[in-house]
């Protein structure tokens, strides 16, 4: 009989039934849809920050950067003896190759790598050297000679007013290397954990004093870089034995130009026993927190970030998603489910109203106030079920045109600067020293940061059965909400609210 | 089958206080057809809801399966001023059919489904309703309309199927608000026979509410209640 009347009742009351179920479900699909798209931007941020600092690191460590402290742009020293002569025997061609700590990043004491391995709950630790190559290369004129072009095409510029001899213009580059030294024995965290092997081999243990290098694929496709080759790294060459790329895809860069065993880039950077960053994985998420807090205490004046310190500095349209879906996706569900509960409360309140006669008559014939109540809130949770059902397909639906639509968010992780605007020239890395300085700008205007790391990440957004059994989870809630309060009015109603109906 | 004693109800309508029965004595026996009369707003209903354990009394005793003598009652006399919810609930379930004048038939439900559901609270099995409910139709000759919606049926076919709403339980008392109040005169007189047909069948108590003086004279014994107060009349 209950089901009996309950299927009769929803049918005599259709259009009711239909908005009731429609607002439900419309409610439904928009939690689904913000949750599932949530979930797929925290995916996409989480491939962000992989690609950067590494599948599995939990928690990243570094020095606190303050300004005029930190790695500075390198300098060059050219000598009587540095250069050779052109042919012609009018300039100077000159090639130097400086690799320092990138401007922003400190090197630290690599000390804090054995401590922070004894702390409790580590899985895993490795520690790495960001580095800046920078290699200047071109000619410069001899001192003294005529300027051989025009100083405006050449971009060569008289420095003063001195007895020196004039400046005659030149023509050079500065190419800028973005290398990572890393513990190839470490292999568990850290960014090789982001890498796959697409020629040659990656770095081994036994590499760890080699003088070899892993270069990106990227690099390796501009620079014309095969296996085999040579790279100028801090003035070594190094033999190039392996390409890799990015796990996340084909076309996203690593998160360096060039891999080299960690020992050999502290020895190049004149950094011996300094490192940048600690990778650290912790045991449990559940342990992250107080990891982060323990490495804080153990490692005075470094900066440690854990995943969602990070997360807040992935920037680009995947920052501009993330803002858009906690906040006004959020916001927006909360008040279309508030508003669909309140309709299913309002349409079964006033469905329990214009059956007071009805209701009394049960309950004048013997049927108890549960089973009233009962009966009136089984006809809102089924309408909460069907709300529920249509909210999944429609959710899913909307979720799977998202999917097909190919979404796809750009974002970046660390900290970002460039220095020098286009065309700038001189500044921090500025030729000094026994040439003449001027010459026709060059790469300075570049963006340019080792930890920086732009990745185009196709948003995918998933639905889980978390997702499924919480939608259906609100829908039924929503129809108790209405149950009840409807269920209440009903248990109100006197049965001698049958005979009074006459009157 | 009733003993009321001393049965007062008084309702609160905003400052104005209404004494819908005062102070009311009186014995119906088993298996009596009474028959109460007055103008509106006398107190009919009320006295029907009494009876009923539809509402309780403001003060006094409504006592269900007592015999003429208050101190001689039977076992199953219970007095529905002072029981509770639930037992009140289980004695409308199982001792007491009601009718009303609008048939207060269940919309969505056929005819059978709606005698059905007087047996809902007895914890029938679904399979004996069925049956039961199928010979209270036959009981009022309406076995071919058990499929049929109350709006399908003509107000004489709808008040019969309340009748056997009201009857397939096989109640001791049948109280009836008015059951001729909406229907025509032969409509009328067909209803009022099958009630007299099933009192005497039956051996039913009957308690019928009605403004039809024709409808009253059928019964046995007919009050009248006016301001509250109950009256024998001839």
């Amino acid at each position: 009989m209950f089901f009996t009347y309950l299927r009769r009742e929803l049918r005599h009351r259709r259009k009711q039934s239909v908005v009731v179920a429609t607002g439900l479900g419309v409610a439904i699909a928009l939690v689904m849809v913000v949750t599932s798209v949530a979930a797929g931007v925290r995916d996409a941020q989480g491939s962000v920050l992989e690609s950067a600092y590494g599948v599995g690191t939990d928690i990243t460590v570094a020095q606190a950067s303050t300004p005029g402290q930190g790695g500075r742009g390198p300098s060059f020293s050219f000598g009587q003896d540095d250069g050779k002569a052109s042919s012609d025997g009018g300039s100077t061609q000159l090639s130097q190759s400086r690799l320092t700590t990138g401007p922003g990043t400190t090197a630290y004491d690599a000390a804090a790598l054995a401590t922070v391995s004894k702390l409790d709950h580590i899985s895993g630790v490795a520690a790495t050297l960001s580095l800046q190559n920078v290699t200047f290369s071109g000619s410069l004129p001899q001192p003294g000679d005529q300027p051989t072009g025009d100083p405006q095409t050449q971009g060569g510029s008289q420095q003063d007013g001195s007895s020196r001899p004039s400046f005659g213009g030149g023509d050079f580059g500065i190419d800028q290397t973005t290398v990572t030294g890393v513990d190839p024995t470490a292999d568990a965290v850290g960014p090789l954990t982001t890498v796959k092997v697409t020629e040659g081999r990656s770095l081994t243990a036994a590499d760890a004093d080699a003088k070899i290098a892993v270069v990106d694929s990227q690099y390796a496709d501009t620079n014309t870089v095969k296996v085999g080759d040579s790279v100028d790294i801090g003035g070594e060459s190094l033999k190039v034995v392996g390409i890799v790329g990015s796990t996340s895809g084909t076309g996203v860069a690593t998160a360096s130009d060039v891999y080299i065993p960690l020992t050999l880039a502290q020895t190049l950077s004149d950094s011996a026993g300094k490192i940048t960053t600690l990778y650290v994985s912790v045991d449990s998420s559940s342990n992250v927190d107080a990891v982060a807090k323990a490495i804080s205490a153990a490692v005075p004046d470094v900066s440690v970030s854990t995943q969602s310190d990070l997360a807040g500095d992935v920037t680009g349209s995947l920052s501009t998603a993330s803002s858009l879906v906690s906040r006004l996706g959020t916001a927006l569900s909360i008040v279309v489910l508030v508003a669909a509960f309140g309709l299913a409360v309002l349409f079964t309140v006033s469905g329990v109203n214009r059956r007071t006669r009805e209701l009394g008559t049960l309950k004048a014939i013997g049927w108890s106030r549960r089973r009233v109540v009962g009966q009136v809130a089984g006809e809102a949770v089924t309408q909460g079920i069907l709300g529920g059902i249509a909210g999944i397909v429609l959710g899913g639906l909307v979720v799977l045109a998202i999917n097909l639509a190919g979404i796809t968010l750009s974002g970046s992780s660390g900290s970002s600067f460039s220095f020098g605007g286009p065309g700038a020239g001189g500044g921090a890395g500025a030729p000094t020293g026994g040439g003449p300085g001027g010459g026709s700008g060059g790469p300075f205007g570049a963006a340019a940061n080792a930890a920086q790391n732009a990745v185009d990440v196709v948003l995918h957004a998933p639905i889980s059965l978390w997702v499924v059994l919480a939608a259906v989870g609100l829908a039924v809630l929503g129809g108790l909400v209405a149950g009840v309060v409807g269920g209440r009015r009903a248990a109100r109603l006197r049965p001698a609210e049958a005979l009074r109906s006459l009157a | 089958m009733y003993q009321l004693e001393k049965v007062s109800r008084t309702y609160q309508q905003g400052k104005r206080t209404v004494k819908a029965l005062v102070d009311v004595d009186l014995h119906i026996a088993d298996g009596e057809l009474v028959a109460i009369q007055g103008p509106t707003g006398g107190g009919k209903s009320t006295l029907l809801q009494m009876l009923g354990g539809l509402d309780r009394p403001t003060s006094g005793s409504v006592r269900l399966g007592a015999s003429a003598a208050a101190d001689d009652r039977a076992p199953d006399s219970v007095d529905l001023a002072t029981l509770g919810d639930t037992a009140l609930t289980r004695v409308r379930a199982e001792r007491i059919g009601f009718v009303f004048q609008n048939f207060n038939l269940i919309p969505t439900l056929t005819a059978q489904e709606n005698v059905e559901t007087a047996l809902v609270p007895t914890e029938t099995s679904p399979a004996d309703r069925a049956e039961k409910a199928r010979a209270a139709l036959a009981s009022v000759g309406l076995s071919e309309r058990a499929d049929h919606l109350p709006g399908e049926l003509s107000g004489g076919q709808q008040q019969r199927v309340a009748i056997a709403r009201a009857l397939v339980k096989e109640p001791t008392v049948l109280l009836a608000d008015e059951p001729t109040g909406n229907l025509d005169e032969a409509t009328r007189d067909e209803i009022v026979a099958l009630l007299e047909g099933l009192w005497k069948e039956k051996g039913l108590t009957v308690v019928m509410v009605t403004h039809d003086s024709t409808v009253a004279r059928r019964a046995k014994r007919r009050l009248r209640i006016a301001d509250g107060k109950v009256t024998q009349l001839a």
